[in-house]
């Protein structure tokens, strides 16, 4: 449990980065100090450059690595004293590709976890037509398929029901919709909201599109250099002065304009 | 006397050296694979034992293999029996493609699928048993096919000392220059090594992981 006075009740916080540093054995640093809160509950979108060390920060809460510096709080605890696989498998994972185990079907994708923590198998079968409506893939036959017989909004969508298989409270996403072509990413994020409304997990989410940023989180933190350079809710964000911040919301406001131009020349036009 | 004839009349002695054939081969062969899949594995694992294991199977596959048989003959329990110390000598042999072919498997598997089976909190054991090995399988089979057309060959040589097989044909129909004795072992080793071409190659293609 944590002790420090300055943070709100450990029970409320899902995840707290404490001076956090990490440095490659090669000696090269891709974090440095970073100090971030995550409430239980939110959606935390972490948005930077590649090589900003977003992904490495992720892999610090399920202990995929361990802080060179600092440490990391998971549920008040510090992942050092977790152990990594207990740790793992109470933290959805989602990672860009998926990752879904080629050789095995759908259902023995989504039913991973589970199995893992020898969830008797009436419970498995139920949870696994349970996540397949989630995902809105009901039709029984889509679980004898293998994921190459799936398209690529629907292996995400099935990456998203694995990581939530032993209903874990906290989700994490690297850059999970970045492989999709921009229709079925839209798709696929709309469903998320949704999803995600309903479930009422933390989640955090890795990304270098600020509009998934702003469009998905209840906070973005700016992550810039192996820095967090500022945490903002979606509102500041967008009024931000701050240079990576105001640089992203150029960026989304440079197709804006395209965008509005567009429209009133085909106006003009008509 | 035609060819056929010649086996007809020896069909007894060349199935008896034909199984003795197989029976080094296949004694020889569950050895390396006991040995070289776990040796494979490992040097996936620890990519700085790599050199000093597959060099030290490298060495083993460029000693002359009549010269391999003699180094071992005066090995003692090794050298006491002759079928043992073929089985030995074949097993060196067999090691480096089944090191190699299981190493790269596993260093083939994708990145990505390795990282979610960490992810979702398999242990190191169950992400080998339950992911790479399967998602390797095919590889470490073509491994244990080119080792076992190899050995298949090298076998022969085996007669040399006294360990039995086709070879024994082959060393006899050279003393006598008869060149059917020479085809009765030459033939059968040759099917031989067809056979578990086949076999195996058809058992790669069945665990053959598919690609999304």
């Amino acid at each position: 449990m944590s002790a420090n006075p300055d943070h709100v009740t450990a029970g409320s916080l899902a995840v707290e980065f404490r001076e956090v540093g990490y440095v490659l054995p090669n000696g090269q640093p891709l974090l440095d100090g970073i100090n971030l809160s995550v409430l239980t509950g939110e959606t935390l979108v972490l948005l930077g450059r590649s090589g900003a060390g977003k992904s490495t920060a992720l892999k610090l809460i399920n202990r995929m690595i361990d802080p060179s510096a600092g440490e990391v709080l998971v549920q008040g605890r510090s992942t050092r004293e977790w152990d990594p696989i207990e740790l793992r498998r109470k933290i959805g994972y989602v990672i860009q590709e998926t990752g879904l185990f080629p050789h095995y079907t759908v259902e023995q994708n989504i039913s991973l976890v589970p199995r893992l923590e020898k969830w008797p198998p009436d419970k498995i079968h139920a949870r696994v037509s349970e996540l397949m409506s989630l995902i809105g893939m009901n039709d029984p036959g889509f679980l004898r398929r293998y994921p190459h017989e799936l398209s690529g909004g629907q292996r995400q969508r099935v990456g998203v029901a694995r990581a939530l298989a032993a209903d874990p409270p906290i989700l994490l996403m690297d850059e999970a919709f970045g492989a999709l072509d921009p229709l079925t990413r839209g798709e696929v994020q709309r469903e998320f909201l949704e999803l995600k409304n309903r479930l009422k997990k933390t989640i955090i989410i890795v990304t270098h599109h600020v509009g998934e940023a702003i469009f998905l989180g209840t906070r973005i933190g700016v992550m810039d250099a192996g820095n967090l350079v500022r945490v903002y809710s979606p509102k500041e964000f967008m009024a931000a002065n701050e240079p990576v911040a105001a640089a992203y919301v150029a960026n989304l406001r440079m197709y804006e304009d395209a965008e509005r131009n567009t429209a009133n020349e085909v106006e003009g036009k008509s | 006397m035609s060819l056929i004839d010649f086996f007809m009349k020896h069909q007894r002695e060349i199935l008896q050296a034909t199984l003795e054939h197989i029976w080094l081969v296949g004694s020889a062969m569950l050895f390396a694979a006991a040995i070289g899949i776990p040796l494979g594995i490992l040097v996936a694992r620890r990519p700085w034992l790599s050199k000093p294991i597959l060099g030290g199977a490298n060495i083993a596959e460029t000693i002359p293999s009549l010269a391999l048989f003699g180094f071992l003959l005066p090995v003692p329990w090794l050298g006491a029996r002759a079928d043992r110390l073929a089985i030995f000598a074949l097993l060196l042999y067999a090691l480096l493609p089944i090191i190699r072919n299981t190493a790269a498997g596993i260093a083939g598997v994708d990145p990505a699928v390795r990282e979610a089976a960490r992810g979702m909190g398999m242990t190191e054991g169950q992400i080998l048993v339950q992911v790479e090995l399967p998602l390797s399988f095919s590889t470490l089979l073509a491994g244990i096919r080119i080792a076992t057309v190899l050995t298949i060959g090298i076998a022969t040589i085996a007669a040399a000392i006294g360990a039995g097989g086709l070879g024994e044909f082959i060393f006899r129909g050279l003393a006598m220059v008869n060149n059917q004795l020479i085809l009765a072992g030459a033939i059968p080793a040759a099917l031989l090594a067809l056979g578990a071409d086949f076999i195996f190659s058809f058992l790669e293609r069945r665990f053959q992981p598919v690609r999304a």
